[in-house]
């Protein structure tokens, strides 16, 4: 046991890259399945970020709709991002990252409102959360936002 | 009070304008979800914690900017847009703000 002592700093930095790595690509596959399997779902509800409704007809109502999602990175790809920040370039893991997070944020706002037969002026605004002593990203919040409309009888004009 | 972020209320025509009402709010995590977070970091994933607080945050901000728009004798907002700082470590500011109106 005594003999692990002068690796034990190095241990710090090791499990938590593991665990983020191996947990970090199922929670990512995960996700990804789970997103496609609702926009599939959804596809029937349009999504705009027109100024106006393009159905034709009778707006019956309308409301302010939206859907948020605050996500995190693991520690794998935060150490990835980290050393490619040296060279420079795309950083794949934290695309990932912010693709599902905004994939995921336009699904909440559809599911809020499931009436609806279509949504449009779609906003989407990103914030970066939990700024660590180091400055990494760390979490990101993505809230979309939209009018939904509401027609009185859709397909009719 | 009908809210809407485009110019106008879908089927509905605007009679007064009354000008811009804004809401704000300043939330601070607590420390239990702080941790929970923490470890949510190593393996990432959503942080369903923080999503509810910025949730809860937004719909007080809106409720503080409908009730200026009501004081002001509005019964729609309309062009409404939300925006998001941390203001410091641990903190974050939702302001939400639209131009307040009048429809029939």
């Amino acid at each position: 046991m005594e003999a692990l002592f002068p690796f034990l700093p190095l241990l710090v930095w090791v499990v938590p890259i593991v665990l983020g790595f191996v947990f970090g690509q199922i929670n990512d596959k995960r996700h990804y399945r789970s997103i496609h399997a609702r926009e599939q779902a959804w596809l029937h509800l349009p999504v705009t970020a027109s100024r106006y409704p393009l159905l034709p007809g009778k707006v019956a109502r309308s409301e302010l709709v939206g859907g948020s999602v605050v996500v995190s990175v693991d520690y794998f790809k935060r150490a990835a991002a980290g050393l490619r920040s040296i060279v420079g370039g795309p950083v794949k893991s934290y695309e990932s990252l912010l693709d599902r997070a905004k994939r995921e944020a336009v699904l909440r706002l559809k599911e809020s409102c499931p009436g609806a037969h279509e949504i449009v002026n779609l906003r989407l605004e990103t914030a970066s959360l939990s700024k660590n002593a180091r400055g990494g990203i760390g979490a990101v919040e993505v809230f979309a936002f939209a009018t939904a409309i509401y027609m009185v009888e859709p397909g009719a004009a | 009070m009908f809210l809407s972020n485009i110019e106008t209320i879908p089927g509905k025509t605007i009679t007064a304008s009354h000008g811009v009402v804004s809401g704000s709010t300043v939330r601070a995590k607590h420390v239990g979800r702080d941790i929970m977070a923490g470890l949510k970091n190593i393996v990432g994933g959503e942080l369903r914690g923080y999503t509810e607080l910025l949730n809860e945050s937004r719909d007080q901000a809106i409720e503080r900017m409908k009730a200026q728009a009501q004081q002001m004798g509005a019964n729609a907002i309309v062009n409404v847009r939300f925006s998001t700082s941390s203001v410091a470590v641990g903190a974050a500011e939702i302001y939400v703000y639209g131009t307040a109106v009048t429809v029939a």
